[in-house]
């Protein structure tokens, strides 16, 4: 990689991304390996737990809460108790109810987006890496013209074109997150497309499909792996954002970040309205970040 | 060196236009025209004459393709146009907008370069002890805590109790704008300045220096084995000057990558503080624009923060030589 490229300076040997296509010299380790190597990085096993109790919770919502989230009570910002655990909130809904609902919301945006990004960021980059020459240099171009315009500012003006819905939210950071990826896909493809088995199956008459989504992809997983889940975290925190900037889900929408801005205005004399679905983002998010440590860590020893 | 300067910056203008461009036809797609909003509602009937006079006076009535033309023509001689919504200059608003920012800015990478740096190498010197542990703790917290939530957390911690405790007034934090503004060497807070700086401060610096740590951490533990510090040892160096000397130089090269990409983060992060904190910057003036479509300022500011973000990392850049001598800028490989 040189670095009078333009798009290089900000990845030169890919060091800001530890996972990089370096080691792909050495035989992948088995999947049992990778789980035994998991299971031992407490943190990721506290990470996975508390994802499976939240996925529990999103999909079995209407059993652990006795009310609907637009049901209001009588009593308007009530701190916690045993009616409504969470307290209530300025209109008088009740907020643990909004909390475990917004669990839905966050995962649904997260995993969908997440999704959307990978495979855009997977199919240009390989092509990008893969093909190089003009599709390559337009990629490259684009890429680096979208880096430049500062995320939140893309994505809360994309935002604000395509209207305030989960929906939108979902195709916002689906169409912005995956720039960052294509880069690392395309630095795998173009380091693994001169190996020696990829010139075996070139001479061996495969087509150019079939090499790179049989021989290359399988090679370059690892790192889309650990990226993909860190993302789903990164995503929602994102969403979090731009619902509190109020360019996200709209009102009766428990969106986590949508409730702590509404909230703001209670700091002082109703904190929990805060407290609450910002210790949820803050949870959600940072079980995603240990998992992803732990994926990275198992799939490459080496680098911890 | 000059001629690689040079050509950076002139990449830099075709990065700059497209990305301009594409802001300025997206938010020609919106729904609802900016005419009616001037004319003083996003709802309200506007009484067509007024609509016809507005369109005129921005130019609005002419085709697309002009309106693009006419705001290339401006913008290459840094007019950047009148606000829609406040009429005001946005050479103004960013002039005033942007002090404030950079100030914020300046405080938040000292904490990032000062704590993040330190933490990290600590860190990496003491590998696997209790620090170490809680520090790997703390850095995924920081980077997991949105920069909003985290901010309230500290509106509360450091303003709201403390008044509601009745300490002591020097001890109750501001959560709310800039305060009385007043400066010495343009960034030391003079007077009661700090009490307003102090929390956006932290809170905008928070995720960056968290990455920092990290960065840094990951960086020094690959130095630390490296057969040159051996070398260094067996020389008989002082252990310090081959840590500092030997080791951190080496270890920087990576950190100062990411403070450069970071800034792309440190902008988001500013958008949120600036907004929580209500803090006068080009953060909350972009995010209050956004929502009220002002779209000369949107771009105005954007275009100072993309060129900002430009040269940061044309800067980060001509680091790397002076971090690691064997890289050659413009020369082609390294090795």
């Amino acid at each position: 990689m040189t670095l009078v490229e333009p798009g290089a300076p900000t990845a030169i040997g890919g060091q800001p991304e530890p996972t990089g296509a370096e080691d792909m010299g050495e035989a992948r380790p088995l999947r049992a390996d990778v789980w035994k190597r998991f299971r031992r990085n407490h943190l990721a096993i506290a990470g996975l737990i508390f994802l499976i109790l939240l996925v529990l919770a999103a999909i079995f919502a209407p059993w652990i809460t006795s009310y609907s989230i637009t049901e209001r009570s009588t009593s308007y910002r009530t701190g916690p108790s045993s009616a409504h655990w969470f307290g209530t909130d300025a209109i008088g809904r009740d907020v643990y109810t909004r909390v475990v609902y917004g669990a839905r919301v966050s995962l649904k945006i997260g995993f969908v987006a997440t999704f959307l990004l990978v495979t855009i960021g997977v199919v240009l980059g390989a092509i990008s890496g893969f093909f190089g020459g003009g599709i390559d240099t337009l990629i490259t171009r684009v890429i680096d013209i979208f880096l430049a315009i500062p995320y939140i500012v893309l994505a809360v003006a994309i935002a604000s074109v395509f209207g305030r819905s989960e929906n939108a939210v979902i195709l916002v950071l689906g169409l912005t997150g995956w720039l960052a990826l294509a880069r690392i896909v395309r630095a795998s493809f173009l380091s693994l497309k001169n190996l020696e088995y990829t010139e075996a199956a070139t001479a061996l008459g495969f087509s150019r499909n079939r090499i790179m989504a049989r021989h290359i992809l399988p090679n370059a997983l690892q790192p889309i792996i650990v990226y993909g889940t860190i993302s789903v975290g990164a995503v929602i925190l994102s969403e979090a954002a731009l619902s509190f900037l109020n360019v996200g889900p709209q009102d009766p929408t428990p969106a986590w970040g949508l409730m702590v801005a509404q909230g703001k205005g209670s700091l002082s004399n109703a904190p929990h309205l805060l407290f609450f679905p910002g210790a949820a983002i803050f949870l959600t998010v940072l079980a995603f970040v240990f998992i992803g440590d732990g994926l990275r860590d198992a799939l490459d020893p080496k680098l911890k | 060196m000059t001629s690689y300067i040079i050509r950076r910056l002139l990449l830099v203008i075709p990065t700059v236009f497209f990305a301009l461009s594409f802001l300025f036809f997206l938010f020609f797609t919106l729904p609802g025209d900016p005419a009616s909003l001037i004319a003083g509602g996003a709802n309200r009937k506007v009484d067509p004459a007024v609509q016809e006079r507005i369109e005129a006076r921005y130019g609005l009535n002419k085709p697309l393709h002009t309106q693009f033309t006419d705001y290339w023509a401006r913008t290459i001689h840094w007019d950047l146009g009148d606000s829609f919504l406040s009429q005001r200059s946005v050479n103004d608003i960013l002039g005033e907008r942007a002090l404030a920012s950079i100030r914020l800015g300046i405080w938040a990478v000292l904490i990032e370069v000062v704590v993040g740096i330190a933490v990290g190498l600590l860190s990496a010197l003491r590998r696997y002890s209790l620090s170490d542990r809680i520090t790997t703790v703390l850095t995924a917290a920081a980077s997991a805590i949105p920069v909003f939530v985290l901010g309230f957390l500290l509106q509360w911690l450091f303003a709201v109790k403390p008044n509601q405790w009745g300490w002591p007034q020097w001890a109750r934090l501001r959560t709310q704008g800039i305060g009385p503004n007043s400066w010495t060497l343009f960034f030391i807070p003079t007077g009661d300045q700090w009490r307003y700086l102090i929390l956006p401060a932290i809170t905008l610096a928070c995720v960056a220096t968290a990455l920092a740590a990290r960065m840094t951490r990951g960086s020094m533990l690959e130095v630390l084995r490296a057969d040159y510090m051996r070398t260094a040892r067996a020389k008989g160096l002082r252990e310090r000057d081959v840590i500092m000397r030997h080791g951190m130089r080496n270890a920087m090269l990576p950190v100062v990558t990411l403070i450069g990409i970071d800034f792309g983060t440190v902008i988001g992060a500013a958008v949120l503080t600036e907004t929580t904190f209500s803090w006068p910057g080009l953060g909350s003036a972009i995010a209050n624009s956004v929502q009220a479509r002002d779209l000369p300022v949107i771009l105005g500011l954007t275009l100072a923060v993309v060129i900002a973000f430009a040269i940061i990392n044309l800067l980060v850049d001509l680091s790397y030589a002076w971090f690691d001598p064997r890289i050659r800028l413009g020369k082609g490989e390294h090795s």
